[in-house]
């Protein structure tokens, strides 16, 4: 067991010490951070108007003069100043732009506005909401139809959705379980990959190097390759956490710094609230080690069985074929209906568990027999690929310069010590 | 101290030893000789616990081969190879932990070869930074730091110059005074004839012959001497002790043949023929190398 741990800290060690580790530590939060910071611009810019802007409204049609309201940071005025006067003005101030309607508004693209920096979408969307409001109300008048009555009858219907829970009804946030749920699902299916494919070029490092022979000729095939699952395993970990802290930190900076409007920033908050992080954090954490254990004792067979990595494409397509298979579902289908029978199946098959149970999870559908039962399969599913790897791992790394098929792989699992 | 018995190890498809035994002693130089593909090194991995064996028994020092013998044994396998993008100390201690030492009597034990060796500057090197004759040399230390009883040595001379290979050789030497057993194995058979007490020779996965080279030798002396005289060219007429194998002439009226003593005759005989004829500079018994006895033996069993 000893031996175990000297490999393990082998492994952890070189790879913890390299400069692509130390700088793939810090590049990540700067990524979350800079794309905190394009949020938080992106919020400032849409939604609400965040100054006062004020829109001269030449009308020359004299149907909209007037029948303007004014909304928060928003104000119309009427004038009767020519175009070209007002364009001199509008070059001095950014929040000022001038409306012209002319006589034969409903012509397309008649209606113009200017001004000095790009209009936003929230202004021309309220002045256009406002011109067709007034324009059917006087079509209305001209119809003879009655707009008071037509107004006492008008509706404004939209959707709160509410889940039923055990704990009460709760705010259902759908675009924030779709995108935790997608997140998570792009994040263990990338690690997966990463570390996975960690451990099998270690294994031909191993076999390329020749140490191999002098390292198995003191410990156990078996021993060797799990202190290198092992040791990536932990650089792995240790990836996250470093990662989950500075990013913590990160935002903390980034939210003094940018001090983004309170409503978005609270909005976005609070429908984050609604989400148990804690549980949602031990899962993956769960399936991130199990998945892991699982793929990676495969990957490392795969090394195991081939001279070089360019050998390894005919082994690596059906062993990332399940991976690949349920993050293509996961972030195209599975997450409209993340309790279908389709997605509890792949939830519980240990292939697809990793990547389809933490789709599923943030909605909140997950029934704890289902988590269960996939959880203990997981366990089973990575203690069967790691007897299969290891009984053709410890005859692989030994064979140099054959070329093996899958007929070949199966005659070394037979194989006897 | 090594007691290989009745071995028989398959690959799917052929046999790589099939009932081999050996006994090598303590204190011996054992040289395992055969042709490429022999099973010789099919036989290191067995003692080596890399492989196991279908059928017959490993005996080390009276026990059964175990796990806990592995400190006892340093392996230099044939295929040579290290980590390349780690620096030589941190990995000879590696191996060396792997091998039950504790760090610090590794660095200890390190430094004393390293200087030995005239490496003290490599420490901090990393393996592809070196020549490969330095990377055997770091090989050939991490093999033997551990200090073990059984020192196993696949193909050792391939890869140095004549320097170092001599090096190695006077290191291998040493290592055998003070106590240690050495097990090789070669398929350049002439190389390692002056350094082996005993052989064993394989070809085709058996065990075709084994003992104390000396013995072997003399079983297979065949009664061959090379003459060389200086004088008039002799004519032999079927009354001397000896039948003419072949014979040379030389410069300066020198002439070298080569002869086959009669039944019940000796080089004695030989000489009081000769010298009466002519003046005698050498007579030598021609003894068979290890690849002529190896080539003669596989004849004889074809």
């Amino acid at each position: 067991m000893n031996k175990v741990l000297l490999i393990i800290q082998r492994e952890y060690v070189t790879r913890v010490r390299k400069k692509s580790f130390i700088i793939m530590i810090f590049v990540v939060p700067c990524l979350i951070l800079i794309m905190g910071g394009a949020i938080t611009l992106i919020a400032k810019s849409s939604g609400e108007l965040s100054t006062l802007e004020v829109v001269k409204v030449i009308d020359e049609s004299g149907t909209f003069a007037g029948k303007f309201h004014d909304i928060k940071n928003l104000k119309f005025e009427t004038t009767h100043q020519s175009i070209d006067a007002i364009k001199k003005i509008l070059i001095k101030d950014d929040n000022l732009s001038a409306l012209q309607i002319p006589v034969d508004y409903a012509k397309k693209d008649s209606v113009r506005i200017f001004s000095k920096k790009k209009p936003s979408f929230t202004l021309t969307g309220e002045i256009e909401k406002q011109m067709n409001d007034i324009a059917i109300n006087n079509g209305m008048l001209k119809n003879h139809i009655d707009t008071a009555l037509l107004h006492s009858i008008k509706s404004d219907i939209s959707l709160n959705s509410i889940e039923v829970t055990d704990s009460g009804d709760k705010k259902a946030n759908m675009a924030a379980d779709i995108g935790i749920g997608i997140a998570c699902a792009v994040f263990i299916y990338i690690s997966l990959l990463i570390y996975g494919s960690q451990v099998m070029r270690g294994v031909i490092e191993e076999k390329t190097s020749r140490i191999i022979e002098v390292i198995i000729s003191s410990v156990k095939p078996f021993q060797l390759m799990l202190g290198k699952i092992i040791g990536v395993g932990l650089v792995g970990l240790t990836q996250f956490s470093a990662w989950i802290i500075l990013s913590i930190i990160a935002t903390k900076i980034a939210g003094a710094a940018f001090s983004a409007p309170q409503g978005t920033m609270m909005s976005i908050i609070g429908v984050l609230k609604n989400i148990p992080f804690g549980y949602i954090m031990g899962v993956f954490l769960f399936y991130f080690l199990s998945g892991y254990l699982l793929y990676s004792a495969l990957f490392a067979a795969v090394g195991s069985a081939v001279d070089s990595e360019t050998e390894t494409q005919q082994f690596m397509f059906p062993i990332t074929l399940p991976l690949l298979f349920t993050y293509i579902l996961s972030v195209s289908v599975l997450f409209y209906t993340p309790d279908s029978t389709l997605a509890v199946w792949l939830s519980i098959i240990p292939f697809t568990a990793p990547v389809a149970m933490m789709v599923r999870l943030p909605f909140g559908g997950v029934q704890p027999w289902q988590l269960a039962l996939s959880m203990s399969l997981m366990v089973i599913g990575f203690l069967f690929t790691t007897y299969v790897a290891a009984r053709i791992y410890r005859v692989g790394i030994l064979m140099y310069g054959k070329k093996a098929s899958y007929k070949e792989l199966r005659k070394w699992f037979f194989y006897k010590e | 101290m090594l007691s290989i018995r009745n071995i028989v190890k398959q690959y799917a498809g052929h046999t790589a030893l099939s009932g081999v035994s050996l006994e090598v002693e303590r204190g011996q130089i054992f040289g395992l000789l055969g042709p490429n593909g022999a099973g010789k090194t099919s036989l290191i991995r067995i003692v080596n616990q890399i492989t196991a064996p279908d059928s017959g028994e490993v005996y080390f020092n009276g026990e059964k081969l175990n796990q806990s013998h592995i400190e006892k044994i340093g392996y230099l396998p044939e295929e040579r190879g290290l980590y390349k993008k780690m620096e030589i100390g941190e990995q000879m201690i590696y191996l060396a932990r792997l091998k039950g030492l504790s760090r610090d009597e590794s660095i200890r034990r390190l430094k004393i070869w390293f200087a030995k060796l005239g490496m003290e500057t490599w420490w901090k090197m990393k393996i592809e930074e070196l020549s490969k004759g330095m990377q055997q040399k770091a090989q050939f230390v991490a093999t033997v730091l551990h200090e073990p009883d059984l020192i196993i040595l696949d193909e050792p001379f391939s890869g140095f110059d004549p320097v170092n290979a001599e090096a190695i050789k006077d290191e291998i030497l040493e290592l055998n005074r003070n106590g240690a057993t050495i097990l090789f194995s070669t398929h350049r058979m002439e190389s390692v004839e002056e350094l082996c007490d005993s052989i064993a020779l394989l070809d085709k996965s058996k065990k075709i012959l084994d003992g104390r080279i000396r013995d072997i030798k003399n079983a297979y002396r065949n009664n061959i001497y090379l003459i060389e005289y200086t004088g008039e060219k002799i004519s032999f007429n079927g009354a001397q002790p000896f039948e003419l194998v072949d014979e040379t002439s030389g410069e300066d009226n020198s002439h070298t043949i080569r002869i086959k003593l009669k039944a019940g005759a000796t080089s004695n005989e030989v000489l009081q023929y000769l010298i009466p004829k002519t003046r005698i500079n050498m007579l030598q018994e021609v003894i068979p190398s290890m690849n002529e006895i190896f080539i003669e033996h596989v004849n004889q069993i074809a």
